[in-house]
């Protein structure tokens, strides 16, 4: 008997105003997975991370989370359950040095959950160990993308919602943002990944979802979907 | 002026400023966080001069009894912000913020009652502090002890401020709440308690701004909005959310006006200028010449954008059906009502085009005015004042007192449309309080604090019913045409314009243009309500053009509901017909209409025809 999924969404629908954005997603995630939502532009990722947050409240369906139901939950204890959420466009609070902006996601420790410092965060991100007081306005979009990741670490969360982390950064800045999942992996944080870019996720991810007008077209491991060049063809390719 | 009496001045200017900035620091430590406009921070500062009167009284003239007062005072205000941000403001931090604002328009109401039925209406005068009582002689004149205390805790106070700021967690929460809340949310911060702590901190330094003037200036009820006008002003020109911005800005402003005080009348090439007189403009004409060359402050930076703005409702144009029945109705009434009656709907008839035209320019223009005030006080003197100091028959005056109006609106508007958000807003209390005191002090032409007698309507016009008849003509048309300019071109190009600046621009609208005419055209209409209304009581007084008009303003329209064209009518008649019925049977009519207000906002947190709209397509679709 497997134990239950840290994450499970029952179709869940949400709207952006009055605009229909998701229709009924379901998915999950176990303990120390690295599962990918995948799709293209508009597809509903970033809307899906949001609703799972709270931060767009679900109109319908389930969300449960380490064994609570979090769907009617404002952010904050979401947030305070263990869940982490960084946001696509890193909303680095950029009057903050570095320091500051750790310690606004700073939360208490909890149990079962690896406790980040920002010592063990530097080793991570080395390069914002270099930064410590440089307000987050100055710093590159690289630099800015690896602050709001070790922001929400500060949280200690057991899962962490990743949207879109290679978005917009140089090849080689986005070759160490594959190996932090990774060391993220190998801590026993679950993430969920939001990826426009099959090869990023293909480098990081155990499982992935295939996401296409706001419904779920496939769900499997990344073996499966490398093979399936006609589901790659159809859901993903620009 | 000598070298002494100038450095006179300064330190009468910098004793003033601290108070000044400690109101200031708060209000703009507030909105900072929570994006409220607290009007009601106003009346925190007054309860913090009530507050440290009364504890003085209870401890005795002691120093100890003395200072005691002033910080258990600060602190019991303190109180009452959170009692404020936990039972009301909390409530509504999902509405629109206009109607946020609407909540802290009726806690001022609510406080000044209270104060009343506490204190009374008779002004409090406070004793010198015990053991600064004495004066200190610097080159040759005598400074109150007192005042160099006050000089040196306006710096104490914004070391601490930065201290709390920059060095405590709690500092990081709210800089970074500032710029980001949903975000800081997203963390795992628990916002209501941090909202919380904010509105505790943002009060205390107002209770205390108030506390310590006590030996300076005595208590009593104008205070409130009074000091509100500063601190915004003060706020606005050190930049919104800039601790070190509002003390700066409280040093120029506290500096500039005791200069005004102390140059007292020059002549200069034979004119006389009366700087005295100045004082009370002297604050808003530095506000409007530091927005126009910096428009968010002296230290200020752009405002980070606002997140998941819901997208403005459809507007529905009332037909013409609608339009006509309703005055038809409204035409038959004095057929069975009583003379009471009749002049009560005049005056409901006049507040209604006042509404609607502050509507138009702060729903479908997008620019919220909280001085529209002006227009209708400029209307309103301008036809008594053309009738009676210029000699023009009534109905002249009646008809060119909105194109005066309009002339001012010209002018200020031109200022305005170069801002936008809390900035405009500001100018424009900035400019309705300038034509104030003009109007205030101009003895010989407006008859200042007085106003203007014996405006009474032509012979023809005198009868009670046949003036009502005229003003329902008259602001029925401009009513009706307001909203008809809504669904032409013009009014499609300034909703564009306030969705989406960008791109209305992109697509070729002069969208600065297009928004300054419509700043003349809400003007010259809230300028014909006045003259209406003017000719309708026969007299005008200074609180045509006060704050206190121009907020009953933004009361009526928001009560109303911005989201709807009929709403900002139903909420003038509300207003208008509940504030007599009220002010009829109760001193207290501000405490119950602040009530009232209150409900409302807690219950309908779309306005009421808003509100009324969702019951009833609620109730539809239950029975579908």
């Amino acid at each position: 008997m497997t134990a239950p999924p840290m994450l499970e969404v029952k179709d869940l629908h949400a709207f952006y105003g009055r605009a229909h954005i998701l229709h009924g997603i379901s998915l999950e995630v176990r303990a120390g997975e690295v599962v990918a939502l995948l799709g293209r532009n508009g597809a509903g990722k970033s809307t899906a991370m949001k609703a799972i947050m709270g931060l767009v409240p679900p109109a319908r369906g389930e969300v449960s989370f380490a064994g609570q139901r979090i769907e009617r939950l404002p952010p904050y204890r979401i947030a305070r359950l263990g869940l982490g959420y960084v946001p696509e466009e890193r909303r680095i609070f950029t009057e903050l040095s570095v320091m500051e902006n750790l310690e606004v996601g700073r939360q208490a420790a909890r149990a079962g959950v690896p406790l980040w410092t920002e010592d063990k965060l530097f080793a991570l991100f080395p390069n914002l160990a270099r930064m410590r007081e440089r307000p987050g306005g100055r710093m590159s979009g690289g630099e800015q993308q690896m602050l709001t990741i070790a922001r929400t670490l500060m949280g200690n969360p057991s899962c962490v919602l990743l949207d879109e982390p290679s978005e917009g950064l140089a090849p080689i800045i986005v070759e160490e943002m594959a190996n932090s999942i990774r060391a993220l992996k190998g801590e026993g944080v679950s993430v969920i990944l939001c990826e426009q870019n099959l090869h990023f996720a293909l480098g990081v991810a155990d499982r992935a979802y295939i996401i296409e007008k706001g419904q779920i077209r496939f769900g499997g491991s990344m073996a499966e979907l490398a093979a399936n060049e006609s589901l790659r063809e159809q859901y993903l390719s620009v | 002026m000598t070298l002494a009496s100038i450095l006179i001045q300064l330190l009468n200017g910098l004793a003033a400023a601290a108070s000044l900035f400690l109101v200031s620091a708060g209000l703009s430590l507030i909105f900072g966080v929570t994006r409220i406009v607290n009007f009601a921070h106003g009346s925190l500062y007054m309860l913090g001069l009530y507050g440290a009167y009364s504890l003085i009284e209870f401890f005795g003239r002691t120093p100890l009894g003395f200072w005691g007062a002033v910080v258990l005072a600060a602190l019991a205000v303190g109180l009452v912000g959170v009692l404020i941000e936990v039972l009301v403001l909390r409530r509504i931090y999902r509405a629109p913020e206009l109607f946020q604002l609407l909540a802290t328009f009726a806690v001022v109401l609510v406080i000044k009652d209270i104060a009343l039925f506490t204190w009374g209406a008779e002004d409090l005068v406070g004793p010198r502090a015990p053991g600064l009582s004495m004066a200190v002689e610097i080159m040759g004149r005598r400074i109150p002890a007192y005042d160099l205390l006050l000089i040196a805790i306006g710096p104490v106070v914004l070391a601490l401020l930065w201290l709390l700021l920059t060095r405590t967690r709690w500092g990081a929460l709210v800089r970074a709440a500032t710029q980001d809340r949903e975000m800081v949310g997203a963390l795992g911060v628990d916002q209501a308690k941090l909202f919380t702590s904010v509105f505790f901190v943002g009060s205390v330094l107002a209770g205390l701004g108030g506390a310590l003037q006590i030996p300076r200036e005595p208590a009593n009820l104008e205070l409130d909005l009074a000091i509100i006008a500063d601190a915004f002003v003060v706020t606005v020109v050190g930049g919104l959310g800039s601790i070190g911005g509002a003390f700066l800005a409280a040093i120029i402003i506290g500096v500039a006006k005791a200069f005004c005080i102390g140059i007292g009348t020059v002549t200069w090439f034979g004119f006389e200028i009366s700087f005295s007189k100045l004082t009370l403009v002297v604050e808003f004409l530095i506000m409007a010449l530091v927005l126009v060359v910096r428009p968010y402050g002296l230290l200020g930076k752009p405002q980070a954008a606002q997140r998941a703005a819901e997208p403005a409702p459809r507007l529905q144009v009332p037909s013409w059906t609608f339009a006509l029945v309703w005055l038809a109705l409204l035409a038959l009434v004095p057929l069975v009502a009583d003379r009471y009656t009749t002049i009560l709907l005049t005056d409901i008839v006049c507040f209604a085009l006042f509404s609607v035209s502050l509507h138009f320019i702060m729903g479908p223009a997008g620019m919220v005015s909280f001085g529209h005030a002006a227009y209708f006080g400029i209307g309103a003197y301008a036809a008594g004042l053309l009738m009676k100091r210029f000699g023009l028959p009534m109905e002249a005056a009646l008809l060119l007192a909105p194109l005066v109006a309009g002339l001012f609106a010209i002018v200020y508007g031109w200022f305005c449309v170069r801002l936008s958000g809390v900035y405009l807003a500001m100018l424009t209390l900035a400019f309705a309080q300038i034509s104030w005191s003009i109007v205030f002090q101009w003895d010989s032409m407006t008859g200042g604090s007085n106003g203007v007698f014996g405006v009474w309507p032509s012979a023809w016009l005198a009868d009670k019913t046949t003036y009502y008849y005229l003003a329902l003509v008259l602001c029925g048309a401009g009513i009706v045409f307001l909203w008809r300019v809504l669904f032409s071109p013009f009014g499609y190009a300034l909703r564009a314009g306030r969705d989406s600046p960008l791109r209305a621009e992109a697509i070729g609208i002069d969208l600065r243009g297009f928004q300054w005419a419509a700043f003349v055209l809400v003007g010259a209409l809230a300028g014909l309500a006045g003259a209406v209304y003017a000719f309708s009581k026969g007299s005008i007084s200074p609180s045509s053009i006060s704050i206190a008009q121009s907020t009953d303003g933004l009361i009526m329209v928001l009560l109303g509901g911005v989201e709807t064209l009929t709403g900002p009518v139903v909420g003038a008649a509300i207003f208008t017909w509940l504030r007599d019925v009220v002010a009829r049977n109760t001193e207290f009519w501000r405490a119950v209409m602040g009530g009232v207000i209150l409900l409302i906002v807690l219950l309908f947190p779309q306005g009421l025809v808003g509100g009324l709209k969702a019951l009833v397509a609620r109730w539809r679709e239950q029975r579908a």
